[in-house]
């Protein structure tokens, strides 16, 4: 296992390295500059601020560069916000993203699979239909409609929590809804499916034969091999739900990086825009790790 | 049935948690004095040499003062951190006097000497400060800021003693009171704070974090997170603390127009930074009183690109004008209160109205267009409006499309691009008509006129006129006020003759406000010099 884990970390490195030369070099041919703005700017002063941040050079001096602080951690700093370095952006950033994503996962894995199984349990009755519906309802309802719907209820309505902002602990309920419901969907009918699968398997009917209770059967024997579907699911969802939260951040007015992954690109802010591509990049191969980790131990069809 | 009544149990205390009405925000901050601002963006810094934009000004605005501040109502120059100046006869020379009991909120004095190195810092070119050519009135503050002159010591700045500052100016400048009051680039900084957190030449000064950040103003930061709020709350070392009604103010950044609204309804903001166009009409109608809408000192227009050969002759730019229902526009587009552009300078910047006046007149433009050769549109390429993507720009360049050809003949083409992209074809002047948007940094026609000179980087159209240069030139270094506003509005009847720009609307600002915040006043800057606001709760 330590060998498996050692060699999917190597394989990384280039992983990381592919994804810093490809943004660096597609920020570079990007149209639009950082200091473009309304108002002109002189170009004197211009050719100081690319002295400055090393934007004069020719462009293969600036990706070495880049590469060498890359090495050794460094991100450098915002070009837009010229006194915060995206190292400090991300560590002020994340933990917020990561409990926004954290309690949207957990919610979405409480939802999906508790809907997931109970529909698996009665195939085709009315509690499958209506599990189904209710998942395919969450996958089509944008995150964008959800999100202001829920703050028109129990925001301005009902008046429980506020409209926006990051500042009381109910703050994270809408939005962690709002993010998890989609991916509640998901889980949902995935865990319905491979529950259906194991559920008719020779194992369980031998468990059933054995006289084991429901309850035995399904926490015992078929989940761990039911949610293999979902566990595969989770490292991309994970992933997404981390990056992809930059609308939610938007409506809820949330200070996590995800809106600095879409801002960035509108700034220009070349050093934001990589730095927050190459953070995110070893994220997700961070987590599709763990998530392979997990299904060789809960599956005893594979090896590491 | 025990499992009922349980059920039945916790819907009561849901209902009752629900109906116990809590306290919102704003009725907290009423209380405490604190006033919730909607400020839209997260401020790039809080330096005033290094930001550029409007919402920095608000934070800005509380955390440092000007020698010179504005009066609430009428923005007017009146004595901020000078007690008095005086100018000399030339209208080149001022002298101010600095408060004696005007302190930075450690408690240091304010002094001359902290003007002089605060307009050096911003002249000197390595600080890549981008708006420092609002200080280039004053004698070689330009040729020192483009490096070409490199003594700081020969900048038309000197502290005579302690508290006497002496400014002198290459031209006299009408407007240089005006401008030192409302703009920040002509307030100081702390030098010996900002010398202690880095290169006080270079970005990415770190002096202005809350822990750091030492100021003159009404008000002290004391908290930034970005993305979420900054927090100031009052400094007792200011001059006119005791006159300071408000204990501080939250600027919370929230970007998404739609959200700012739901948190202002939801009575988490005084003041919403902007209203979705869509709302107006319902805010109109069901609560008038939290509707705001004020004249701003800004002109939206197209850029006529003047090289392009089928708009190379000005009669066709003419009847492209002439054909132009403003009013329909304002009143069946953008709804907001906006007043149809017939000049590029807003109607009544400090005193001043454009003469010239342009017209709608639809037989007039199709003899025009005639005239030109393109009898009823015939022959003329079709005209490709190029706007940043945004849902209103398309609104107005669709309407403007459907004026030119019901009433001209003439085609329109629609092209939208990011804006960053957007900028580069302005720039490159790779258009044929492009949308575009002018605040004046200062209430005066200059900071209109200035922008068309045929060297300012902000023209865009390929339009050069040497008499325009030399009636704006000469306009800035008479005395004489009417001389000068004579030669401003033969500037900008020239301007408008040639057309190299197509004025449409006068901008305003449509924002919500609770009635519970006084001692504010409307004003074409959007400026509310906080110290003077305070709240009161309406009786209940």
């Amino acid at each position: 296992m330590f060998r498996f884990i050692a060699a999917r970390l190597l394989q990384t490195i280039p992983v990381l390295f592919v994804v810093a030369t490809m943004t660096f070099f597609m920020v570079r041919v990007m149209p639009g500059g950082p200091f473009d703005s309304e108002r002109s700017v002189p170009p004197e002063i211009k050719r100081e601020l690319d002295a400055y941040y090393g934007l004069d050079k020719p462009v293969f001096q600036q990706y070495l560069a880049y590469l060498g602080k890359l090495v050794r951690g460094d991100l450098g700093y915002s070009i837009k916000f010229a006194n915060r370095s995206v190292n400090e952006t991300i560590a002020t950033t994340f933990p917020v993203s990561l409990q926004l994503g954290g309690m949207a996962l957990g919610l979405a894995l409480l939802l999906g699979i508790t809907a997931g199984v109970m529909a698996a349990l009665r195939p085709n009755s009315a509690l499958d239909y209506a599990a189904s519906g209710l998942s395919m309802m969450g996958i089509c309802l944008p995150t964008f409609v959800l999100g202001p719907l829920l703050v028109f209820a129990f925001a301005l309505k009902l008046q429980w929590v506020n409209a926006s902002g990051w500042f009381d602990s109910t703050d994270i309920i809408l939005p962690a809804i709002t993010l998890g419901i989609v991916y509640a969907a998901y889980i949902a009918r995935l865990t319905r499916g491979g529950m259906l699968e194991i559920l008719s398997q020779d194992f369980i009917r031998t468990a059933r034969a054995k006289g084991a209770s429901e309850v035995r059967i399904i926490f015992r024997h078929a989940l761990r091999g039911g949610l293999l579907p979902v566990i595969s699911f989770l490292g991309p969802a994970a992933a997404g739900i981390l990056t992809g939260s930059f609308v939610i951040e938007m409506i809820f007015q949330i200070p996590g990086l995800g809106r600095h992954f879409v801002t960035s690109v509108f700034n220009r802010d070349a050093t934001m825009i990589t730095g927050v591509a190459v953070f995110y990049a070893a994220l997700i191969v961070f987590f599709n790790l763990l998530v392979d980790i997990l299904q060789v131990w809960l599956n005893p069809k594979l090896k590491y | 049935m025990k499992r009922l009544n349980f059920l039945l149990l916790l819907a009561a205390l849901i209902v009752v948690s629900g109906c116990g009405k809590r306290e919102t925000r704003v009725e907290v901050a009423n209380r405490e004095q604190i006033l919730l601002y909607g400020n839209k963006a997260e401020p790039q810094d809080l330096d005033p040499h290094v930001v550029q934009g409007v919402g920095e000004h608000q934070i800005i605005s509380t955390l440092l003062e000007g020698l010179v501040a504005e009066d609430p109502k009428t923005l007017d120059p009146v004595p901020g951190l000078a007690e008095r100046w005086e100018i000399s006869p030339d209208g080149k020379v001022y002298t101010f006097h600095i408060r004696a009991n005007a302190k930075w909120s450690n408690g240091d004095p304010v002094t001359a000497e902290d003007f002089v190195k605060s307009y050096r810092r911003i002249l000197t070119p390595s600080l890549g400060s981008l708006y420092s050519y609002m200080l280039h009135p004053m004698k070689n503050a330009k040729a020192f800021n483009e490096g070409k002159l490199t003594d700081a010591a020969q900048l038309g700045v000197r502290a005579i003693d302690a508290r006497t500052l002496e400014i002198t100016l290459e031209c006299p400048t009408a407007y240089l009171l005006n401008s030192m009051a409302s703009h920040y680039t002509w307030w100081a900084v702390h030098m010996p704070t900002v010398e202690k957190h880095g290169d006080p030449y270079r970005p990415g000064n770190k002096w202005t974090r809350p822990e750091t950040y030492v100021g003159n103003g009404p008000f002290i930061l004391t908290e930034w997170v970005p993305n979420s709020v900054i927090r100031v709350r009052r400094n007792t070392n200011y001059w006119d603390s005791a006159n300071v009604r408000l204990n501080g103010v939250d600027f919370l950044p929230i970007e998404s127009i739609d959200s700012e609204e739901r948190s202002f309804r939801a009575g988490q903001l005084h003041r919403t930074e902007e209203l979705p166009n869509a709302k107006i009409d319902a805010y109109r109608k069901d609560n008038p009183d939290l509707l705001r809408i004020d004249d701003y000192l800004g002109n939206y227009f197209y850029r006529i690109n003047v090289t392009h050969p089928a708009l190379k002759d000005k009669r066709v730019r003419h009847a492209l004008s002439q054909a132009l229902d403003r009013q329909a526009i304002v009143e069946t587009v953008t709804r907001g209160g906006q007043k149809p552009a017939f000049a590029f300078t807003p109607p009544n910047t400090a005193g001043y109205t454009s003469r010239a006046q342009l017209k709608f007149d639809i037989e007039g433009a199709k003899k025009l267009l005639a005239d030109a050769g393109y009898p009823e549109g015939k022959g003329l390429p079709p005209i490709e409006i190029h706007y940043n993507t945004s849902e209103n720009h398309r609104a107005i360049a669709e309407a403007i499309q459907q004026m030119w050809k019901k009433n001209l003949g003439v085609d329109a083409t629609l092209r939208n691009e990011e804006w960053k992209v957007y900028l580069d074809t302005q720039t490159a002047t790779n258009y044929m008509v492009s949308r575009a948007g002018w605040i004046g940094d200062y209430p005066d026609a200059n900071a209109f006129l200035e922008t068309f000179l045929s060297y300012s980087g902000n023209n865009r159209t390929g339009w050069a006129n040497p008499e325009f240069d030399r009636l704006l030139q000469e306009a800035g270094c008479v005395s004489d006020v009417k001389q000068r506003t004579e030669l401003l509005q033969q500037a900008e009847a020239l301007l408008l003759d040639e057309m190299p720009l197509l004025p449409i609307y006068f901008y305003t600002r449509v924002y919500l406000l609770n009635p519970a915040v006084k001692n504010w006043h409307a004003n074409y800057q959007d400026h509310h010099p906080f110290k003077y606001v305070y709240l009161e709760a309406p009786a209940k």
